[in-house]
């Protein structure tokens, strides 16, 4: 089993505006990149973000060796129960990822 | 349009407050650029700013830095352009910034005609512009009623192109703008000059963070020069290189969408974009698409009271509670919500988060292991500030005292502070993400020109 963390050389989570988050996976190379679309199928992100599929947008970037997801925020930013103001620690439950 | 209509934008940094490389600026200036623009802003600091209409940044930071752009200004003699000033770009953050810009013109002595674009919104105007059906959701559909419009403290609408060129149109040696998006300050010139659309907005996008999509982010400054084909990107720190990968990935930052993006009038497509290194620092960009809408929609930001709310924080090191967190967390949230519900016919949220468990993901984090000591964050939100501090107090003797079991010597916790109730004051909530159908782009913005100066 390997981690997802370990095939991407980056994973980043920010916040695109208020209402949604969006996860950048770099990879180093090509067969990275596959490698990184085969394991993050959307099914089990959707899961692991806790969201529909539905509402999971997915962009595999091949000129960059980028796969891309955006998603609305769990909580919208800055409401009494959001934990994270920026988004930034959403990259981590992708990370885990294994495959 | 010939080469000699080349129009160089140069962006000394991603937001005015964040600091650049002075010798990067200095470069740019030498460069003569046609225009100097920065951000002042975002909602990216959450809803607080634009709740209360202030800035996220010292005022002390900001003038030092709106003093050098001042100055940068006057050397290059080029207008010098801000959006979504005061990191809100509500009207009492945009007059905020025209203080300190007032109070800089009189200590340098400068004389100078500064063009003010304002974008606030009144509540009772935007609730009149439902009714119409002018407000229009956006993804993901929050719904959205005349008392939602009517609550908030500040609606603000982002400006764009259109009203930026209206402003340099004044002659105005500074534009000080609220709202805006954050690629109008740039696009807005070289639209006007005729250079490609696609090019001034993928451009724009590609600036509007200054030097961080080239290899040194921190350096700062970034000059973007568009044409009549696409434009190129050039950093003017001395160690930061642009290059196809850097300027490429750009597009993905902060941006649900990789190839589109979309502005008043319309959206830029960069699907068939091509990135080319000239050298081993800049990059030429050619072939991205500027595509019209049918209607000219500007965005719409409001903020409101979301309560006001009290934290306490109390640090658990005893290895059993530790051990027994979850359940005694569990055990106080529900005897303190169920004693405040008793004592207090108020409504209230309590949430007692786990610091050192899963205070960052909450359920969504599976894998969360506990060390040696766990912080444990109580949040109490309610409509007032006195009920908020009620509740807290409440709290405060379980947080000191609670016992895992009832066959136990009362057990004492560490509260770093005295009082341990923090109050946070009144918090704030997004409502809008929505757009509002204009008849023509300055319809819901004001614009003033002031001298300023001896």
């Amino acid at each position: 089993m390997t981690k997802l963390s370990e095939i991407a050389f980056k994973i980043r989570s920010k916040n695109a505006g208020p209402f949604w988050l969006t996860i950048d996976i770099f990879c180093a190379s090509r067969k990275d990149f596959e490698r990184v679309c085969q394991l993050a199928r959307s099914t089990r992100v959707a899961q692991v973000l806790g969201t529909d599929e539905a509402q999971l947008k997915r962009y595999e970037i091949a000129d960059l060796n980028v796969l891309k997801f955006s998603l609305p925020r769990p909580q919208i930013q800055g409401t009494r129960f959001d934990r994270d103001m920026h988004g930034a620690s959403f990259a981590v439950l992708l990370a885990d990822l294994e495959g | 349009m010939t080469h000699s209509n080349v129009t160089k934008i140069l962006i000394p940094s991603g937001a005015l407050g964040l600091g650049y490389d002075r010798a990067a600026l200095a470069r740019g200036v030498a460069e003569s650029p046609d225009l100097i623009a920065i951000d002042g802003g975002s909602t990216d600091s959450g809803p607080h700013y634009l709740g209360t209409g202030t800035s996220k940044y010292s005022r002390g930071s900001i003038k030092a830095e709106w003093r050098e752009l001042m100055q940068a200004r006057a050397a290059a003699q080029v207008p010098l352009v801000i959006g979504t000033a005061g990191t809100c770009g509500a009207d009492s953050a945009v007059d905020w910034l025209v203080d300190i810009t007032k109070e800089i013109a009189d200590e340098e002595g400068m004389t100078l005609k500064v063009a003010v674009l304002k974008s606030g919104q009144s509540p009772t105007r935007m609730a009149k512009a439902l009714v119409d059906g002018r407000i229009h959701p956006l993804e993901p559909v929050t719904e959205l009623t005349s008392e939602v419009l009517e609550s908030c403290t500040n609606i603000v609408a982002l400006a764009g192109a259109e009203q930026i060129q209206r402003a340099l149109e004044t002659g105005a040696d500074i534009v000080i703008a609220g709202r805006t998006t954050d690629t109008a300050t740039i696009a807005a010139l070289p639209l006007m000059r005729g250079c490609h659309a696609g090019g001034a907005w993928h451009g724009a996008k590609i600036g509007e963070c200054g030097a961080l999509a080239t290899t040194s982010p921190n350096t700062g400054t970034i000059m973007i020069s568009f044409d009549a084909q696409g434009f190129t990107v050039e950093p003017m720190g001395e160690a930061a290189q642009a290059t196809p990968y850097t300027v490429s990935a750009h597009m993905l930052y902060e941006n649900s969408n990789p190839h589109q993006l979309y502005e008043p009038g319309g959206h830029l497509d960069v699907t068939d974009a091509q990135y080319t290194a000239l050298d081993d620092r800049s990059v030429r960009v050619t072939g991205s698409t500027w595509v019209p809408g049918a209607q000219y929609t500007v965005k719409l930001e409001g903020a409101r009271s979301g309560g006001f709310q009290t934290v306490s924080l109390a640090l658990v090191r005893e290895p059993r509670y530790v051990e027994n967190i979850r359940e005694w967390v569990a055990d106080i949230e529900a005897k303190c919500t169920a004693k405040a519900k008793e004592r207090l016919n108020d409504p209230f949220t309590l949430e007692l988060r786990l610091i050192g468990a899963d205070a960052t993901l909450g359920n969504l984090d599976k894998t969360a292991t506990i060390g040696s000591e766990v912080g444990v964050l109580g949040i109490v939100t309610a409509p007032t500030e006195a009920i908020s501090r009620e509740v807290a107090k409440i709290l405060n003797p379980y947080l000191l005292h609670h016992p895992l079991s009832e066959q136990e010597e009362m057990p004492t916790f560490a509260f770093p502070f005295s009082p341990a109730e923090m109050s946070r004051g009144e918090i704030y909530e997004f409502c809008l993400n929505h757009v509002l159908e204009l008849t023509e782009p300055m319809e819901v913005f004001r614009l003033e020109v002031l001298e300023v100066g001896k």
